[in-house]
């Protein structure tokens, strides 16, 4: 991603901290982006924030949420590397949320690292030369005469030397320089950029310190639970508060008026308060609530099902993309495939479930909470409660786990209605059957695939009909086809279209959404149409990419334009993944075979290998996945990054095995891990990551590793057992051979 | 109803109904936050202490069942020889992602260490599956717990 226009007004808002040290609070106008799609803020500004005792102790501000992917180690980094200072002598501070003085804070879409890499860099360089120059007007002697080195600027000539926290007060007086025209370190010179630094918080997390959403304690607050109808959107009509009332340790119970139809936001719902949050856990036991269901309790995954068979029967109801005369190709091909491939609902998962803390007093709001958007969840709070945007403050807590589920706000606006209602402090829990029945489900969804075959096995005409899911004719969150979806302007002739099943169900962004669906289908039948040219499928997938041509610059959904995909970085990891696997060179026993497959999303490029081995019980079990990224010129902290790139390979491998969110009766089935089923030690396979530097701008590791490994592996079941896993989640009976 | 339980080799006394469970009496009676809630059945490990060494799931352990066992939770495991060594590994090892988890893995890789100081591949796949990690760092904890063990961090297992 191109570094924007910082020119307009870049300016250094200084002022001098408690206890005489710098504070530095910097402002420049960021990207000329549009806001986040969900968070209506204005054109962001992007802000860095840099504190030095008098002991040299630098504090840097941690700007993003910290849901595991690293950023509050990460980001402060690219600061210090700059600022030219000792890690040892870094401490890092969660910001507060203040966007117009940090610029967009959130995590999500992989984004920290490329909306953050170039301005943090030259926020930490502003204020290295701020400093010199207070050294400079010291000793009277030109700035182009210092050095600086770990935290101490350096006159070689005369030998003086001084500390940045003798500095620091007179340097937080200095006039800051132009962001845009500060120098930055050549990426050879770097001392912090590209070390494996360990997470900053991590020796709290050995010691079990509280430092996670739901350890916050806000003197005199109640506990909560909070229970909605099982059919989505349903409404209280009557329960038995009195009874529940009388409980051990229940103070309230109380039902809560729910925003109605826009499913994100807050649902009708019963509120039970008390002391403990067990004892208002427990008194769920007792509640009896009358529901009315609403329209949707009919919702049933099979329904979905056999809706899927019937729309694949016309044409699809809306076209995507129309290259060239698919029907036409397909008339005069060598060879014509087809096939139909499915995946279910999933579900997050976080470890940690929702939970929030709120103190509702006097018309304002404090917030404590996982959350992954704060911005948005103020703007929800406000419009739910009808208050000032000023009048709610949130308090980023660490969060124990993301993966899109804390983008949505809901169990936010829930701990506020709660803390409204009783005018005490309250937080809210939700109970594992809560958190796995009310999530923001990745969609379902269903493709016909048509492709056909010359007699040279190349790929002349591709055709995917997506049976989606949504509401009125439109795909829900996350359940989208973009006209850019790969083969997508590599084979001449192609059609992407869909049909919308209006299913009505929650969906949002999981782990690099849409992405982790599509891989699958789409890397699985680029692999089947390998076979069926009697290709080998490294091979196939080359050809297909073909010669190197320059990217197109895309509109991007967050932010400025991006460059689109790039079919020589593909080639090059797909390339140097095979070498690392010993793709094609290994005589591998029977029941055990390699897959391949590869996919671009969040500006990254990924390649992976899958070895796995399928018992005669039809057992899948993956021994090992190869994964090469190319996500640009920088590992900004090798050991966080690969950290990723594992995680995210058995992610997928756990989704593609275990995991399935259905339907019945308006209802989800699943309720906790016995039923949706998380990865485990015994299961895990080894995982090789390798980055691929090219000479590209950095960019985020949170997701691209992900979509890639399902179809990995059900290429690599394939490759094993000669059957074609064409639903998910992997059914053990099919492959069963004894 | 009153307990005194013995929590990192001190007495405390709560008043609670006799079905608490250990996790919520740690977590909300005597504001150690360390343990974590995740499924409340046994299912995922983040609420891992030890009673007596044992690693038993305190989310389904009700405090009526405590006695005068010795309960030690993460916040303390830190002061036995091996808890340091682990709580250090899992450092060096920088096994965390969300973290959220990984009082539970320390808790029950410093039970798996007690009593078997060098364990196997397979050993580590007992011990630790009762222990879910979302973020998925497994191949990092088996790393760390090889490097507590002071054997090779390497993955050795068979492909």
């Amino acid at each position: 991603m191109a570094m924007q226009d910082i020119s307009r007004r870049s300016f250094i808002k200084v002022s001098a901290a408690v206890g005489g040290g710098l504070l530095v609070d910097m402002t420049i106008p960021a990207f000329a982006q549009s806001p986040l799609s969900s968070a209506p803020e204005e054109a962001a500004t992007l802000n860095a924030y840099v504190r030095i005792a008098p002991d040299g102790t630098t504090t840097i501000a941690a700007k993003n949420p910290e849901i595991g992917q690293g950023v509050k180690t990460t980001l402060p980094m690219l600061v210090a590397e700059e600022l030219d200072v000792d890690w040892k002598d870094v401490r890092t501070e969660m910001a507060r949320l203040d966007m117009a003085a940090y610029g967009p804070q959130f995590a999500g879409g992989s984004l920290s690292t490329p909306f953050n890499y170039d301005p943090l860099r030259r926020v930490g360089a502003a204020t290295r030369q701020m400093l010199m120059t207070a050294a400079a007007q010291s000793w009277r002697v030109p700035i182009s005469e210092l050095e600086t080195n770990a935290g101490t600027v350096i006159h070689t000539k005369s030998g003086k030397k001084l500390t940045y926290g003798q500095l620091a007060e007179a340097a937080a007086k200095v006039r800051p320089p132009d962001l845009k025209t500060v120098s930055l370190k050549d990426p050879k010179d770097f001392k912090i950029i590209g070390q494996p630094i360990g997470g900053v918080d991590s020796p709290l997390i050995v010691e079990g310190k509280p430092i996670f959403g739901i350890d916050v304690v806000v003197p005199g607050m109640r506990y909560a639970v909070y229970e909605k109808c099982p059919v989505f959107g349903g409404s209280v009509v009557s329960a038995n508060y009195d009874e529940v009332a009388k409980l051990p340790g229940v103070r309230k119970v109380f039902p809560v008026k729910g925003g109605g139809a826009d499913m994100a936001q807050l649902f009708d719902g019963v509120a039970i308060v008390a002391d403990k949050w067990h004892q208002a856990n427990k008194a769920l036991d007792a509640l009896k609530v009358k529901w009315d269901e609403g329209k949707f309790a009919s919702l049933s995954s099979a329904t979905f099902e056999s809706q899927a068979a019937e729309l694949f029967k016309q044409p699809p109801a809306t076209k995507v993309k129309t290259e060239g005369d698919v029907e036409g190709a397909f008339k005069n091909a060598a060879k014509v495939v087809e096939a139909q491939y499915a995946y279910p609902f999933l579900y997050h998962a976080t470890l940690e479930p929702m939970n929030a803390t709120a103190h509702w007093k006097d018309n304002k709001v404090e917030i404590w909470a996982p959350t992954q958007l704060p911005a948005n969840a103020r703007t929800a709070v406000s419009k739910q409660f009808g208050i000032p945007e000023t009048a709610v403050t949130i308090h980023m807590t660490r969060i124990g786990g993301g993966f899109g589920r804390k983008l949505s706000a809901d169990f936010i606006l829930e701990a506020v209605a709660i803390s409204k209602e009783v005018g005490e402090p309250v937080k809210l829990v939700w109970n594992r059957r809560q958190d796995a029945q009310h999530g923001k489900y990745r969609p379902g969804g269903f493709h016909s695939f048509k492709a056909a075959l010359d007699a040279q096995g190349k790929v002349v005409a591709f055709r995917d009909h997506f049976v989606t899911v949504g509401a009125d004719g439109k795909p829900g969150n996350s359940a989208d086809l973009s006209p850019t979806e790969f083969p997508a302007s590599f084979v001449p002739n192609l059609e992407l279209g869909y049909s919308v099943m209006d299913s009505h169900v929650p969906t949002g962004p999981l782990r690099a959404p849409q992405s982790n669906a599509l891989a699958y289908a789409f890397q699985s039948f680029i692999d089947e149409l390998a076979h069926a040219a009697g290709k080998d499928p490294l091979e196939f997938q080359l050809d297909l990419l073909g010669p190197p041509r320059p990217p197109a610059m895309l509109p991007s959904r967050f932010g400025p334009p991006s460059p689109g995909f790039n079919n020589a970085r593909m080639a090059g990891v797909l390339k140097e993944v095979a070498k690392r696997s010993g793709w094609g060179t290994k005589k591998l026993p029977k029941g055990v075979g390699q897959g391949i497959a590869c996919y671009f999303s969040h500006m990254g490029y990924f390649a992976e290998v899958v070895q796995a081995r399928v018992s005669s019980a039809g057992d899948v079990k993956v021994d090992k996945v190869w994964v090469v990224g190319d996500v640009g010129n920088q590992i900004i902290n090798p050991s966080a990054g690969s950290n990723q790139v594992e995680g995210a390979a058995i992610d997928g491998i756990s989704g593609a095995i275990h995991q399935q969110i259905t339907l019945a009766n308006g209802r989800v089935q699943q309720s906790n891990f016995h039923d949706y089923p998380l990865l485990r030690m015994h299961e895990a396979p080894q995982v090789d990551v390798f980055f691929l530097k090219t000479d590209n701008p950095p960019t985020g590791l949170g997701e691209p590793a992900l979509p890639p490994v399902v179809p990995a592996l059900v290429n690599a079941i394939f490759a094993a057992t000669g059957k074609r896993i064409r639903k998910l989640p992997i059914d053990s009976a099919e492959l069963k051979t004894a | 109803m009153s307990y005194t339980i013995k929590v990192n080799g001190q007495s405390r006394t709560v008043d609670v109904e006799a079905d608490t469970p250990l996790l919520w009496v740690l977590r909300d009676e005597l504001d150690l936050k360390g343990s974590k809630f995740g499924c409340g059945m046994g299912l995922c490990g983040a609420c891992t202490v030890h009673i007596n060494g044992n690693p038993v799931r305190s989310c389904v352990t009700p405090i009526a069942a405590v006695g005068d066992n010795a309960i030690t939770t993460i916040e303390a495991i830190g002061s036995t020889a091996i808890g340091k060594k682990v709580q250090e590994a899992w450092l060096k090892q920088d096994v965390m992602q969300c973290g959220y988890c990984q009082a539970g893995q320390i808790m029950s890789a410093t039970a798996l260490l007690t009593k078997n100081p060098k364990p196997t591949d397979k050993d580590i796949d007992d011990a630790m599956s009762g222990n879910i990690c979302r973020c998925a760092t497994y191949k990092r904890i088996r790393s760390a717990i090889k490097e507590a063990a002071g054997l090779p961090t390497a993955d050795t297992r068979e492909v």
